[in-house]
């Protein structure tokens, strides 16, 4: 579905990807973990041409999206919904105009259609009854929640989140980290998941992939991915103590 | 796209460098604002949706209706300086009534648009910037841009064609408004009454003075808005760069309204 060819990047004159490699398959969830700065958000801006590669390929369904322009790369971009860091909400609007902004702006959608369309949305992510209130009134882990509404309303077929529990306490990331799983399972949507809680990689992925110093230190399943010989992998797991010896039992949903 | 990938640049090696880089950003900056304000213009044909209307009025209450305060005391007070210098020089030859042209014609020329310009470079031009930079900060241009949809037509379009309507509107107020304080001070100051200035007043300013005046507040009102949004759209470096952005919009702008107004002056009256 997304493959990445021999990608690089520099940004402010140090090298962010070193020669990317890695296939994502349909319907799965990726998870790319490493420690701030490793290039996560970078990886995930690429897939959708908010950045360009300076060397390599990506390629989302065949199409090379780094050379994509015009009705193309909207095309591209229509394939994906993007859970930005800070969830992006236009702070002027309530959550629900944020959530049926896509329908608004761009489809010839009438209004009964759309105010149903954003409740069912608001309901999938719990957000049924704070669909009057503006971003700045609500907790951090609401306004994910309203980022992902959005994201999702187009029903797209690739969703990508970046970092979506960072900053949330420890029960609403387990409440996102169902979330991701009840989206997988009830739309079939691919996920690529950004973060550095190991935690949820765990819990949620498919493979996990561990970005470090622009390159991929390892790309295994949860279960291989404990047993890595890695040392970045090593050592990254015992930073958050997670241990062979005491092993990861996976998150009961 | 509307979104700009990161760039670094070295730091220049000598001053020739250095003032090359300078030069290359200036024209840079130029094409980019030339650019925008042609896909502005071009997403004017969306200006009549319902969604695009709604938002059209609101951008024009908050250009408009929202500095007509400032605008007031500003005008008012122009008018009254303009009228006391002057009535001082004039009633030295007995000719204070003549302030009314003096008075009309310079506020319909120069000053009505000069003073709005300036105003609204302050007021409305940084509100942009800060708010189209504190977007960008925030990602938020970027997930209209994934979402396709162009920031363009979404957030400048409505700004340009408000402010498009609201500043030779505006203008026209401030002359209003420059005339009356004008004739407050003839009244109180110079002894002459309001019959004759109004009537001395009308008298001379022509049409012509109107339309170029008017002419002059669009230019700047279209020019203050792509100059203010593209500076929005150019920002980098987090919440220290809105700032700088900001900063920026305003003093470009400022300059703008300054040697525009001269050009346009000696365009038309020369
Ligand atoms: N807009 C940018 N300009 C310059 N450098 C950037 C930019 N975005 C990211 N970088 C650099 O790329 C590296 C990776 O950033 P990022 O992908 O955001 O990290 P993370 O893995 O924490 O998401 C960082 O070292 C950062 O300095
Ligand atoms: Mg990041």
């Amino acid at each position: 579905m997304i493959r990445f060819e021999k990608v690089t990047k520099v940004l402010g004159g140090k090298p962010v990807l070193d020669g990317i490699d890695f296939e994502i398959n349909r319907g799965e969830t990726f998870c790319i973990v490493g420690a701030s700065g490793a290039g996560k958000s970078v990886t995930l801006k690429h897939m959708v041409r908010l950045m360009t590669p300076d060397d390599g390929r990506i390629l989302v369904a065949g199409d090379d999206v780094g050379s994509a322009t015009g009705a193309d790369l909207a095309r591209v971009r229509n394939r994906f919904g993007y859970l930005f860091q800070s969830a992006a909400l236009l702070a002027w609007l309530s959550v629900a105009e944020n959530v049926a902004l896509p329908l608004r702006e761009k489809h010839d959608v009438d209004e009964d259609e759309i105010l149903d369309r954003v409740h069912k949305t608001l309901a999938m992510v719990g957000l049924e009854n704070d669909g009057a209130k503006v971003p700045s009134e609500i907790s951090g882990g609401m306004r994910k929640r309203a980022g992902l509404a959005r994201a999702i309303i187009e029903s797209p077929e690739i969703i990508l989140y970046d970092e979506p529990t960072s900053g949330l306490d420890p029960v609403t990331s387990r409440t996102i980290d169902r979330l991701i799983g009840k989206l997988r399972e009830d739309l079939g949507v691919t996920s690529v998941v950004v973060t550095h809680d190991l935690h949820s990689a765990l819990a949620i992925g498919t493979r996990i992939a561990m970005l470090n110093r622009g390159r991929i230190a390892e790309i295994a399943t949860p279960e291989a991915f404990m047993e890595s010989s890695s040392e970045e992998v090593q050592r990254f797991l015992a930073a958050q103590y997670i241990t062979k010896e005491a092993p990861w039992e996976r998150d009961q949903q | 796209m509307v979104t700009r990938e990161p760039e670094y640049f070295p730091p220049a090696e000598n001053f020739v460098a250095q003032l090359g880089r300078h030069v290359i950003f200036f024209c840079r900056a130029v094409g980019q604002g030339g650019l925008l304000f042609l896909q502005a213009v071009l997403a004017m044909r969306f200006a009549l949706t319902k969604r695009a209307r709604q938002e059209i009025i609101v951008q024009m209450f908050v250009s408009g209706i929202k500095s007509l305060g400032v605008i007031t005391v500003v005008a008012l007070f122009t008018g009254m300086i303009l009228a006391l210098q002057t009535g001082i020089e004039l009633s030295k030859f007995n000719q204070e009534v003549n302030i009314g042209t003096a008075v009309m014609v310079s506020m319909l020329r120069e000053m009505g648009p000069f003073m709005t310009g300036l105003i609204l470079a302050a007021c409305v031009g940084s509100a942009m910037a800060a708010q189209l930079g504190t977007m960008v900060v925030s990602e938020e241009i970027a997930a209209l841009e994934i979402m396709s949809i162009d920031p363009v037509r979404f957030l400048v379009m409505p700004r340009l064609v408000a402010m498009s309507i609201m500043t030779p509107l505006l203008a026209f107020y401030t002359c209003i408004i420059g005339v009356i304080g004008g004739g407050i001070v003839g009244a109180s100051q110079l002894g002459v009454s309001w019959v004759s200035y109004i009537d001395n007043a009308t008298r001379f300013a022509g049409a012509k003075d109107l339309y170029v005046g008017l002419f002059k507040a669009l230019l700047f009102g279209v020019v203050i808005t792509i100059l203010s949004c593209h500076e929005g759209f150019a920002t980098t470096q987090g919440a220290v760069g809105v700032g700088y952005a900001t900063r920026k919009a305003v003093l470009v702008s400022f300059l703008h309204v300054l040697i525009l107004g001269y050009f346009v002056t000696r365009l038309f009256y020369v």
